[in-house]
């Protein structure tokens, strides 16, 4: 799934880019260093296969749903880690930029799910001992298997960490994580079937292509296994310490997220010369109004604590109304001038006959 | 089908950014920074903040009318992507139902108004990332990254599937309708077809990329993909950037919907 | 220079899958000379091409170029001199826009930006595509992928342009202004088709090859008016031909 610049904070999103920037310019170092000239081209029309690949639609069995596909395990498997996370950023910048698929800050949250997992971790640290030399099916199919729903599971964690540490959502942490890990557990075990069959038919066909790739592009020889290992560990101590740390001074997320746009606690004035009964009415048909939020997840409507102070910025009535008359005022304005730049150009623009060329 | 609608959206998309306005002649590297800063600015914005980021879409406005870009084309792909944001924030209703007045006397659940800044930020985020595309031909945003330091190998990778993403979709297109034509109900669409239809499609691409090298080295290819662009900066672009970001600056730290607001009811009386 | 610019001597070829699509194939190009190579489909008319630029290299006999013989350390050398255009232009094309594509060769040849920019012009004005130099290829037609993929050769200005079906799958008025592109130039050129009034139109001299060995090699004239031969090989009289009576003649 794609992450949505909406859902980002911008130190998120920044932190992100950062990191995936840095591993493309470490990606396309240990690539350029030994780099056979063919792989080039070899790459680039990757690129567009992996991205015509993804457009294809499939039923998966037994759901009647369709599937598609990530491409990053197929990738990773048949060119090498370090061109396989270069082809799959290629891929989805051109995504972001024809599908906005997410949109430009969230691409380095996406480049690393879905690109980041698949090559550096799930590959190396999964398929490739698994799979040994890659002569056996079983072996091909256990070990696509295991790798592709290890990376979609790390992508999809990846994506509820993103999430929540931007705070633009209210969803519990492990309400989202419920949700969020089951549906890629299937949709791992998809891509783990199709990685495997790929694989398998380009095996049968032209076993040289998976030879090569294997002997030229080896991770281990730049990074030891062992050093992957160790950064991952670190990283997942890290990340955990953090969570948890967040987890206990705010055991109450939303509490904490409110506190902090608002940085008030006080109960907003009550509107002047608005009837009670009006409020009343509004209160009622508020989408479930009160603040009867209780973290456990599965029963937040029968909990109707008693009503606190809900949180807003101090809403001073003259404020806000003029905010909303601002805000409609500011928006007529704009479409106004994008209307009538249009207006504009079109009476201006020649008659197509008149036009030169074409 | 969806694939048939994707692909056309893409050409049209790509069509239209080699069109020739104001906005188009702008230096790529302008139009990336710009939007970025936009980006940023816009989602820089806490979680309750609607009415201070509609001046925000003066920007997609101005870029999609000056560049000539059909307005509803760009509306539709946007609620094409939504879906993801969509789903994510729908919750913040549920589990954020504190009380908050929109205006004097209206009073809505919080979890409704930030779930409506989802929607306003990302209806604003996703816009400008299309119209990007929309005004700067691929090529010239890929000529803008390198020139803003990212590697020139990965450059050349965009370059080449940009260049490549037409034909092979063609080719993926082609095998689609063949899959779909013959396959009635759903027993063509399965599981074990598309490996083969993948599979195929993979060889076929390897063996392309082969044909391609051989060209490539037909023409003295040496492992390094040369250009001869060599794009100034012109004032123009300059004050581009300059303008875009001062007006991103004014309007995150300064509330003009609010002043606007004021303002129009002093006028009033 | 040498009078004669392009010799193979008794060349073979196997495939790494064991095809042997060469089997002894001898002939000596001129200076200046135009020649068409026919014959029927998977003849080794491709394989032959792909061995005057050194794509592919003799399993056994040699190429020769002007006076460089075709090995590993000489391919550079002899990709200067002949310019190949191969059958398919969107593998032809591989940069992101006409002009970036064009300027590809003179760039790898070292040549200054200015020289570059004089040398793309140069070429797409040549072939008549001038206009396109800011298009990317995927909004080309198929006459004009043609026009620019031989723009892209001409560009490196090459002793010898070889092409390999330049107007396979063009409609008929491409294919004329291609035809019209060949004759224009004063290179040697060296053309593969199975489009034979096209060679007929552009070629002086014809070889045709059967199962990786060259059995026929004359003048076109002669070569394509002989049904029984063109027979053997799959391929028909040029349309331009029928109606006039077979000859004999011209067969090795
Ligand atoms: N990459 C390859 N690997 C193995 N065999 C090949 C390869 N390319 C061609 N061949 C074989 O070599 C022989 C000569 O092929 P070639 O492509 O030269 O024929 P052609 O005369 O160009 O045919 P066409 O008219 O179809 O283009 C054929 O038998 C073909 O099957
Ligand atoms: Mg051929």
């Amino acid at each position: 799934m794609h992450m949505a610049d909406a859902l980002l904070s911008p130190a998120v999103g920044g932190a992100f880019w950062a990191g995936t920037i840095g591993t493309i310019g470490y990606a396309s170092k240990r690539l350029s260093e030994r780099l056979d000239d063919r792989t080039i081209p070899l790459m680039g029309v990757l690129g567009a296969f992996i991205f015509a690949s993804q457009m294809i639609n499939f039923t998966i069995p037994g759901t009647g749903s369709s599937g598609h596909l990530g491409g990053g395990m197929i990738l990773a498997v048949l060119v090498g880690p370090h061109a396989a996370f270069l082809v799959m950023a290629s891929v989805l910048t051109a995504q972001a930029l024809f599908f906005a698929d997410g949109g430009l800050l969230a691409l380095g949250c996406n480049i690393w799910n879905l690109g980041f997992y698949p090559c550096f971790v799930a590959c190396p640290l999964i398929y490739k001992p698994l799979a040994g030399d890659g002569r056996s099916a079983r072996r091909i199919l256990v070990a696509s298997l295991a790798s592709g729903i290890v990376a979609l599971q790390l992508g999809a964690f990846s994506v509820v960490l993103q999430t929540l540490l931007s705070g633009k959502i209210a969803l519990p942490f492990t309400t989202f994580l419920l949700m969020m890990q089951p549906i890629h557990l299937a949709i791992g075990i998809v891509e783990g079937f199709v990685t495997a069959g790929v694989i398998h038919y380009v095996r049968a066909a032209r076993p040289e292509i998976l030879d090569s790739s294997s002997s030229s592009a080896p991770l281990a020889a730049g990074i030891s296994l062992r050093s992957v290992l160790i950064g991952f560990v670190a990283l997942a101590v890290a990340t955990g310490g953090a969570l948890s740390w967040f987890a206990s001074t705010h055991p109450d997320g939303l509490e904490w997220a409110i506190g902090k746009v608002t940085g008030k606690d006080e109960l907003p004035e009550q509107e002047h010369g608005v009837p009670a009964a009006l409020k009343n009415v509004q209160e009622k048909t508020a989408f479930l109004p009160g603040y009867g939020f209780k973290p456990a997840a599965g029963e937040p409507k029968e909990k109707t604590r008693e009503t606190q102070t809900p949180a807003w910025p101090n809403v001073d009535a003259g404020t806000s109304l003029s905010g909303l008359i601002g805000g409609v005022l500011v928006l007529a304005m704009v479409l106004g001038i994008g209307w009538a730049i249009r207006a504009f150009r079109g009476k201006r623009s020649a008659p197509p006959s008149a036009r030169p060329g074409l | 089908m969806r694939f048939e609608a994707a692909y056309s959206g893409i050409g049209r998309l790509d069509r239209l950014s080699y069109r020739d306005t104001v906005v188009h002649r702008l230096d790529p590297r302008a139009k990336v920074i710009a939007t970025l800063l936009f980006v940023v600015a816009v989602v820089s914005f806490p979680r309750y903040e609607i009415l201070s980021l509609f001046p925000f879409f003066l920007f997609p406005v101005l870029i999609g009318a000056l560049g000539d870009i059909p307005a509803g084309f760009i509306a539709k792909k946007v609620v094409a992507v939504s879906p993801f944001a969509v789903f994510v924030g729908i919750f913040n209703p549920l589990f954020d139902p504190g009380v908050v007045a929109i205006a004097p006397g209206v009073l809505v659940s919080a979890g409704w108004v930030s779930f409506a800044s989802i929607l306003v930020k990302f209806a604003l985020t996703i816009s400008a990332a299309l119209l990007l595309i929309a005004t700067t031909s691929f090529p010239g945003i890929c000529r803008g990254l390198r020139r803003l330091g990212l590697p020139a190998l990965f450059v050349s990778q965009l370059l080449f599937l940009y260049r490549y993403l037409f034909v092979l979709m063609e080719e993926a297109m082609r095998v689609v309708r063949a899959r779909d034509m013959r396959s009635f109900g759903k027993r063509g669409a399965g599981t074990l077809v598309f490996v083969r239809i993948v599979g195929t499609l993979f060889l076929r691409t390897v063996e392309r990329a082969e044909r391609i090298y051989g060209a490539m080295l037909a023409r003295g290819f040496r492992g390094e993909v040369p250009s001869i662009r060599r794009e100034t900066l012109r004032p123009s672009d300059a004050v581009f950037v300059l303008a875009a970001g001062c007006f991103f600056a004014l309007c995150r730290f300064v509330p003009v919907p609010q002043m606007v607001g004021r303002l129009v009811r002093g006028l009033a009386g | 220079m040498s009078h004669h610019l392009l010799e193979f001597r008794d060349v073979r070829f196997r495939y790494p899958d064991g095809t042997e699509a060469l089997k002894g194939v001898s002939f000596l190009i001129t200076h200046g000379e135009s020649v068409g190579i026919v014959g029927a489909n998977g003849a080794g008319k491709s394989t032959v091409l792909l061995h005057m630029n050194g794509h592919l290299l003799p399993t056994s006999g040699t190429v020769t170029v002007g006076e460089v013989p075709l090995r590993r350390e000489t391919r550079p050398e002899i990709r200067r001199k002949v310019g190949v255009v191969f059958q398919n232009p969107d593998d032809q094309l591989f940069m992101p826009t006409v002009f970036d594509d064009v300027a590809f060769g003179p760039l790898n040849l070292g040549l200054p930006p200015d020289r570059v920019r004089e040398r793309v012009h140069a070429a797409l004005r040549q072939v008549g595509a001038l206009a396109l130099a800011d298009k990317p290829p995927h909004h080309l037609s198929g006459g004009e992928k043609s026009a620019v993929a031989i723009a892209t050769v001409i560009a490196m200005e090459p002793d010898i342009l070889v092409m390999d079906e330049p107007a396979a799958s063009l409609d008929p008025k491409s294919r004329r202004s291609v035809i019209g592109l060949l004759n224009s130039f004063t290179h040697s050129k060296i053309v593969a088709s199975h489009d034979l009034d096209l060679i007929l139109d552009v070629c002086a001299r014809c070889l045709v090859i059967r199962d990786g060995a060259i059995v026929a090699d004359g003048p076109t004239p002669e070569i394509l008016s002989d049904a029984i031969l063109l027979a053997e090989n799959n391929l028909e009289l040029p349309l331009t031909l029928q109606g006039r009576p077979a000859r004999e003649g011209a067969r090795r």
